[in-house]
């Protein structure tokens, strides 16, 4: 969101970083409290990181830990940089890079999914076109009227993107993206 | 102990805690929000708190408590202005990780959101600027959050906490919980055992080195005196050179043989030649800031690097390190002192033969040199003569920020830890008569200057009334040069020696603003006259104000200068106004 070319804020860094930047899922395991998800943010607009998605819920609810799911953009020093500052902070039990889990598996990345809900007004054949276009996606119809529906989608966020750009002729007036949650593949827990 | 005595109201809640947490002296200004724990304060006698005028002195002088004993700083400020009035020092605290429990009166839970006279979002304004931070809003878990502000303030890499504590649960009656033998918040665990694969592979490099050198900084200081010991036995065990950050000064002793003073922007030559130059570098609670590194890209670079530091993120944060070692200093240096007694084969004498012969050429060059003249004080001699007349008492030095620091961190000379209190990371003015106060505090009988400029002294010269107060003989001396001298000097460097807004005008005098508070103001601008008048100061059992007039435009030299390497330096002697005109580059002129 901010900040692409000063990854830690020294002054000292006038040689341009020649690493390349990549995308990294992290799944940060924080005690429920009030406060944690400004600090969590707040360290990333502190130091200047990016935020390209980013997901919280309670996740264990007797143990009062919520997982946080941030996609970020940075070089490799500056993502190990991201884990060592998140992982300073007092709230904070466990930072796992499932980028880094998942090539660790084999895999180019761990399972990412979103959930999308999309409004379209319309009527006649872009009704119809916009139906048969939810099937071909698998996508829902959560609520309707003879002039909209509300259409609920699960997928990569490239296929959300896909449906979104097309269901723009069609009357596309409102979308909400939950952001990515994920997950590694096979039988070992975070 | 039966149940009725540990129920009691949030302000008695917070002086037990405090006292079980052997908190004897706290910094503070009362206000609205306060006034219960204020009251409690009054009724005992266990706890003295001492009133500052203001409240970023009340921070100050915690820090400066903090540093000269190992202990945890203590402030007490009300709602509102009283808590951004602690920021400055809350983030001075963050960067130079000093042990500081900040307690700051709230609005009433009932009356929080809502704009009430003397509300701040303090939880949100002090989350970027402690290490951690807490909003009481329940009276049972008043005692558990103090206990663990204090363990989070200590432990790890030491910091800034703050307690925010709103007025309703000051009254509010609950019961008081006693401190945990066993950290009851298990997502802060600090990791303070070095990885001892990793301490053997740094000795078996240190041991190859031909050209090696100690690093060493702040960290060492908060690990405790036993740290500086074994930082002094490593040192003697292995024969090598050692230089240190600002932050660092005492650790190792300025009178041992192998020191080469401290390095960086304003280092001594020796110090940043043999940094550039070394094959072995061992870094020890220090961080790679970039007033020590210089240029990054030509940051030692024949060297293979060892990192010492107990917080993961300093790691490779500005410079790549070969061997990373996560631990607590002292700890960490326990096992490498061990390791390195355990090898048979020491290294031979002869294998940093010709490192010691260029150490000693660079030495030679005497980078701290400077014109001395028998018609002004050179600020250079005025600390000569403060350090040969202080020394070998029981001393310790705090300073304000600017040309009057660098040559107080180059000319007096410390051989002992917590003797050396300075804004390092944050560069804060004002910082250093508070803290002095802070120091006297806690060391009643020692002798405590606050080496200053005639431009930061008057950021907290409020501070002035309580030193009468409470009777702190604190000595501030004012190395007067009618400028804000480091600014002076890097508009003379950067902007062709423009002198925008740098000139002190309407300079108070000295002499009657200490006479004014009940204090004793000395003078002195002739060199020949410095001597007695030091003595003269140090022997008066008051506060003393001196204003030592030096010369105005005297410049802090060695520099290395923004944006150049440690093998660039400019040396007093070679600093011709042409070559300090021309020293930084376009580039350079860019950075801080």
């Amino acid at each position: 969101m901010n900040a692409h070319q000063q990854p830690t804020g020294s002054a000292y860094f006038i040689a341009p970083e020649t690493a390349k930047a990549e995308s990294h899922t992290l799944s940060v395991l924080v005690n429920n409290e009030p406060g944690v998800l400004a600090r969590v943010i707040g360290l990333f607009s502190g130091r200047g990181y990016n935020i390209e998605s980013l997901t919280v819920s309670e996740t264990e609810h007797e143990a009062h830990l919520s997982r946080i799911t941030i996609v970020t953009r940075g070089t490799p020093s500056v993502l190990e940089q991201i884990k060592a500052q998140l992982d300073r902070l007092v709230p904070v039990h466990r930072v796992v890079d499932l980028t880094v889990r998942a090539r660790e598996q084999g895999q180019e990345r761990p399972i990412e999914r979103e959930v999308a809900l999309l409004k379209v007004v319309g009527t006649g054949e872009r009704r119809a076109e916009t139906l048969r276009l939810a099937d071909a996606f698998h996508a829902k119809v959560v609520d309707a009227t003879v002039e909209h529906f509300i259409l609920e989608i699960t997928g990569k966020s490239s296929k959300i993107d896909q449906f979104v750009a097309v269901l723009k002729p069609l009357g596309l007036i409102e979308v909400c993206r939950t952001g990515i949650a994920a997950m590694n593949r096979g039988q070992q827990g975070m | 102990m039966t149940d009725d005595s540990n129920r009691m109201t949030g302000a008695e809640i917070v002086l037990r805690a405090l006292k079980d947490n052997g908190v004897e002296h706290i910094f503070g200004y009362p206000g609205g929000a306060v006034l219960p724990i204020y009251d409690e304060i009054f009724q005992q006698d266990e706890i003295q708190h001492i009133l500052v005028r203001h409240e970023q002195g009340a921070g100050h002088a915690a820090e400066g408590y903090a540093r000269s004993t190992g202990k945890v700083g203590v402030m007490l400020v009300t709602s509102g202005p009283g808590a951004t009035n602690a920021v400055t020092p809350l983030q001075d605290a963050l960067m130079d990780s000093i042990p500081l429990v900040c307690l700051t009166g709230q609005v009433p839970t009932t009356l929080i959101g809502s704009d009430a006279f003397q509300e701040c979002d303090t939880v949100g304004i002090t989350r970027p600027c402690t290490k951690h931070n807490w909003l009481v809003k329940d009276v049972n878990e008043l005692a558990g959050i103090i206990h663990e502000a204090f363990r989070i303030a200590q432990t790890g890499r030491p910091g800034p906490v703050v307690v925010d504590i709103p007025k309703d649960i000051q009254f509010a009656t609950g019961t008081y919980t006693p401190k945990p033998e066993t950290a009851a918040n298990i997502s802060y665990q600090p990791k303070t055992k070095g990885d001892l694969e990793a301490i053997q592979a740094a000795v078996e490099l240190m041991a190859t080195a031909r050209r090696p050198i100690l690093y060493t900084g702040g960290g060492v200081i908060n690990s405790g005196p036993e740290a500086s010991k074994l930082l002094r036995e490593l040192v003697e065990l292995t024969d090598f050179p050692i230089t240190s950050t600002l932050m660092g000064l005492g650790a190792y002793p300025a009178s041992g043989p192998n020191w080469l003073g401290m390095l960086g922007m304003h280092g001594s030559y020796e110090a940043n030649m043999a940094m550039h130059s070394c094959d072995v570098m061992v870094c020890i609670g220090a961080r790679f800031d970039d007033r020590i590194t210089g240029r990054l890209n030509a940051f030692s670079p024949n060297s293979r690097k060892v990192h010492i530091d107990i917080d993961p993120s300093s790691i490779n944060k500005n410079v790549h390190v070969d061997i990373p070692i996560i631990g607590d200093v002292g700890t960490v240096l326990e096992d490498m002192v061990r390791v390195w007694r355990a090898r048979t084969a020491k290294p031979a004498k002869a294998q940093t033969e010709e490192w010691r012969s260029d150490i000693e050429r660079w030495r030679a060059r005497k980078s701290f040199s400077y014109k001395h003249s028998t018609d002004v004080i050179m600020p250079q001699y005025a600390l000569e003569r403060l350090n040969a007349l202080s020394r070998g008492r029981n001393t310790f030095i705090t300073t304000e920020v600017g040309q009057h620091q660098m040559w107080a961190a180059q000319f007096i000379e410390f051989d002992e830890p917590n003797r050396w209190m300075t804004s390092g990371g944050l560069g804060t003015m004002g910082y250093g008569f508070p803290a002095a106060l802070g120091v006297q505090v806690a060391h009643p009988d020692a002798l405590v200057i606050d080496v200053a400029g005639d431009a930061s002294i008057q950021m907290c010269i409020q501070e002035m009334s309580t030193a009468i107060q409470y009777n702190l003989p604190v000595k501030i001396f004012i190395l007067n040069n009618q400028y804000m001298g480091m600014v002076r000097q890097w508009q003379q460097l950067l902007h062709g020696n423009r002198l925008s807004n740098s000139y002190t005008e309407a300079m108070p005098d000295f002499v009657k603003l200490a006479e004014a508070y009940g204090a004793v103001g000395m003078y002195c601008d002739d060199p020949k006259e410095l001597d007695g008048k030091i003595e003269e100061m140090i022997a008066v059992k008051k506060p003393v104000i001196f204003d030592c007039r030096v010369a105005n435009l005297a410049n802090c030299f060695p520099m290395i200068p923004s944006g150049k390497a440690h093998n660039e330096m400019l040396l007093p002697d070679e600093a011709t106004d042409e070559a300090v005109a021309t020293a930084i580059d376009a580039k350079g002129r860019q950075l801080v």
